[in-house]
């Protein structure tokens, strides 16, 4: 059993806790993710790490509710306990394995969207910790589902924020702040990208245009999450990788996004879609297979 | 009674299991068991204990039988394995014990798959338990996976005295035995945890949701968490896929995610959180025990299932009494065709497999007739699920974070078969991480062979 720490409402329907899970705590890097289940009979739910502390033992999770799942993780508070809680998965992100001399010299951008920015705020983290200053553009479908932007705004470079109705800060999509800040003369070497399968594909389409390798970090669906499945294939450059133990994160530029915005929907119903689509209303941020 | 003719076990009809996940095979009672024990010659020479991979002392269990003593002839088990009540449901009996015994010469050989299932179960309907651990040694030994070898393993080395805890990938303990296996073969809850429960009422602790090599490594479990030795028992993991166009169609599964689905999370049972594809056709491609396994699980959950295997009937890896069972439940077998793509519509579901015929050419390196393609013999085969069903290779994740740990070029780990030695000091390695995908009972005679190893390496260390 896994004790919650704090949890807390950070807008409509996203929630963050925080967890203790020493031997997680220990290991785990930016990029890598953990399984979680709520009870005895709850489904495997994988969530990207999105902090960390070492010492305190604890590793904290985002998540967004898109079903029964993650509904009635919402329900528990902080004294609560999870079932299981496993990782950490996946492989670290890049930046980790690269030497600090290199990234000082580069310029990084992270494109964030929705709920995607609570696994860019560790990255963002680590690279300050090195003395790395990292821009970040956060997006949001609206001002009050932008989430985690005062923790953000503490260890970015610069830190954009743009919301799709205009409700704060930059008007439209992440890919018109990364548009606009290269017209002013930014130039990046390097764009990681998280957020809503779709909004990946469309920053790839661009940064691709642009020049600047990108990295996207995969959220497909798992079971085990470590390699015995194969749920989480993805082709990456004409090759099957699985997200669980090859990514999650991959090159963007050579990800099929079109195969795996396919693959999200394999267990979504017709009438699935629709009680989404209720529920969610005007804060619907993707992953419904309706609209990708 | 014909003494050249096992007494029958009761099974389920296939009409009615067809529709079920209840355990298929029943079992023998009392009565039953003491006739079939009585056609034992009690040969001086066992040569079914050779056949078994963990030598259980066959005659003597059934013996005990004969006598009605089915507490002692639990005790002789034990003595030698830590899972009866799985052995007795899954081990290829006809090719291991029961294929070397004398009664099998002119007629059929004695059940003793059936016997053992038969005193396993007893012991745990009548709560006996296997004999405790002697005094501790203190020292500390750590398992690496909680299926058939880690699980014989570590039984092995608590009753020597070892300190030992098995570190469990999964959040339930079992490995194959409860992700793999399906229910209606080898019942989760009744059978499986329930001899989990035995080898841990002899001290042995299990710790879930560790993945070694994510979670903690073998270099500091060693030298951080004070273990004097490791066994890896970590299994082959890893699905393959055939590599044909259309298999990242929505509706293309390995076998390992469909059982897991259905076996581990429970989706067979529509309550379950976890889903599961209810395809109305399905084809699962390849002829093992895992095959079988897949397309009866497809059958009880509403399917119509082909088995698409690209060799004869006769070269069916899987066990002939599973190939039996599948066909009594209705089965479609298509033998010698293969699958050269899979269709899909446009919204990227399977809809179709585009197939070959083959016929046997000459013997290939595995001595099986190779097959080849029938000219001009492509078809389409209408389908809306395909399970691949190829085998599995070991998980690099151990291998890939262990420093000095030698793996061959499949990737499994290198260790001796006698006592399970790898390239690493102190650590020992068995299971389906050496072999590659196996069977239940070999891996636990490998387990086996480790804890004689690692008991060997720490007495001597000393």
């Amino acid at each position: 059993m896994y004790k919650i720490l704090e949890a807390r409402e950070l807008a409509a329907n996203i929630y963050l806790m925080e967890v203790e899970a020493q031997r997680i705590a220990k290991r785990c890097q930016p990029g890598q993710f953990i399984i979680v289940r709520t009870d005895e009979e709850g489904e495997r739910i994988p969530l990207t790490i999105c902090d960390y502390d070492r010492e305190k033992g604890t590793v904290t999770i985002v998540f967004q509710i898109v079903g029964a799942g993650t509904k009635k993780m919402a329900k528990l508070q902080a004294g609560d306990y999870f079932h299981d809680f496993v990782g950490p998965l996946g492989c670290a992100s890049e930046l980790v394995n690269e030497p600090e001399e290199e990234l000082k010299k580069k310029s990084i951008l992270f494109v964030a969207g929705g709920v995607g920015t609570a696994p860019v705020y560790p990255q963002v983290k680590w690279l300050k910790g090195k003395g790395v200053a990292a821009d970040v553009i956060v997006g949001a479908k609206t001002k009050d589902l932008l989430i985690l932007e005062k923790e953000m705004e503490a260890v970015a470079g610069n830190l954009y924020v743009t919301t799709d109705d205009g409700s704060y800060g930059r008007s439209g999509m992440v890919t018109q702040t990364v548009k606009d800040l290269v017209e002013e003369g930014k130039h990046y070497d390097v764009c990681i990208a998280i957020g809503p399968m779709i909004m990946m594909k469309f920053v790839c389409k661009l940064t691709k245009e642009l020049g600047i390798p990108t990295v996207v970090s995969l959220n497909p669906i798992m079971v085990d999450g470590t390699g015995m499945c194969g749920a989480c294939r993805v082709t990456v450059d004409g090759e099957v990788k699985f997200a669980c133990v090859d990514g999650p994160e991959f090159d963007g530029h050579k990800v099929d996004f079109d195969q795996a915005m396919k693959r999200q929907q394999m267990y979504k119903t017709a009438e699935g879609r629709a009680a989404l689509k209720e529920e969610e209303g005007d804060t619907h941020h993707g992953g419904c297979g309706n609209c990708g | 009674m014909d003494v050249l003719k096992k007494v029958p076990v009761r099974e389920q009809d296939a009409k009615v299991r067809a529709a079920n996940f209840e355990e298929v095979c029943l079992g023998y009672n009392k009565e039953e068991a003491m006739e079939e024990a009585s056609r034992c010659i009690n040969c001086k020479n066992a040569q079914c204990i050779k056949g078994c991979p963990v030598a259980i002392n066959i005659p003597g269990f059934i013996e005990k039988v004969k006598e009605g003593d089915v507490e002692a002839a639990y005790q002789v088990i034990s003595e030698a394995s830590a899972l009866p009540a799985v052995c007795g449901r899954v081990c290829p009996q006809e090719s291991q014990c029961e294929g070397k015994c004398i009664r099998g010469i002119k007629g059929e050989p004695v059940s003793i798959g059936k016997l053992e299932r038969f005193v396993a179960d007893w012991a745990r309907e009548n709560g006996i338990k296997p004999a405790g651990a002697k005094e501790k040694n203190g020292k500390k030994v750590a398992v690496i996976g909680s299926g058939p070898a880690g699980l014989t393993c570590a039984g092995d080395l608590a009753k020597m005295g070892y300190e030992v805890t098995i570190f469990e990938a999964l959040h339930e303990p079992g490995g194959v035995l409860v992700y793999g296996i399906p229910e209606f073969r080898l019942p989760k809850e009744d059978v499986v945890a329930k001899e989990i429960e035995n080898v841990k009422s002899l001290g042995v602790k299990i710790e879930t949701n560790v993945v070694v090599g994510k979670s903690v490594t073998i270099d500091e479990l060693l030298e951080e968490e004070g273990f004097d030795a490791v066994f890896i028992g970590s299994g082959a993991g890893l699905p393959k896929f055939m590599g044909i166009p259309g298999e990242q169609a929505n509706g293309v599964f390995s076998a390992n995610e469909y059982l897991t689905r259905s076996n581990l999370m429970k989706a067979f049972n529509e309550e379950s959180p976890t889903p599961i594809m209810r395809g109305k056709k399905v084809a699962v491609v390849g002829g093992g025990n895992v095959a079988m396994d897949a397309a009866r699980t497809a059958l009880r959950l509403g399917a119509e299932v082909h088995i698409v295997y690209r060799r004869s009937e006769e070269e069916l890896p899987a066990r002939v009494e599973e190939v039996h069972h599948a066909k009594e439940e209705g089965i479609i077998f298509d033998l010698l065709t293969n699958p050269v793509e899979i269709l899909a519509d446009e919204s990227g579901w399977v809809c179709g497999m585009k197939c070959v015929r083959m016929e046997l050419g000459e013997p290939d390196e595995s001595g099986r007739r190779r097959p080849v393609v029938k000219p001009g013999s492509e078809f389409v085969i209408e389908v809306d699920t395909v399970i691949m069903s190829l085998g599995t290779s070991p998980n690099p994740l151990i291998s890939s974070t262990t420093s000095g740990l030698e793996t061959n070029k499949w990737k499994c780990i290198v260790a001796d078969e006698e006592f399970g030695k790898t390239t690493k000091e102190g650590v020992y390695a068995g299971g389906d991480a050496v072999t590659g995908a196996a069977t239940v009972i070999l891996a636990m005679g490998a387990g086996k062979a480790g804890a004689r190893g690692i008991d060997e390496y720490l007495k001597n260390k000393q």
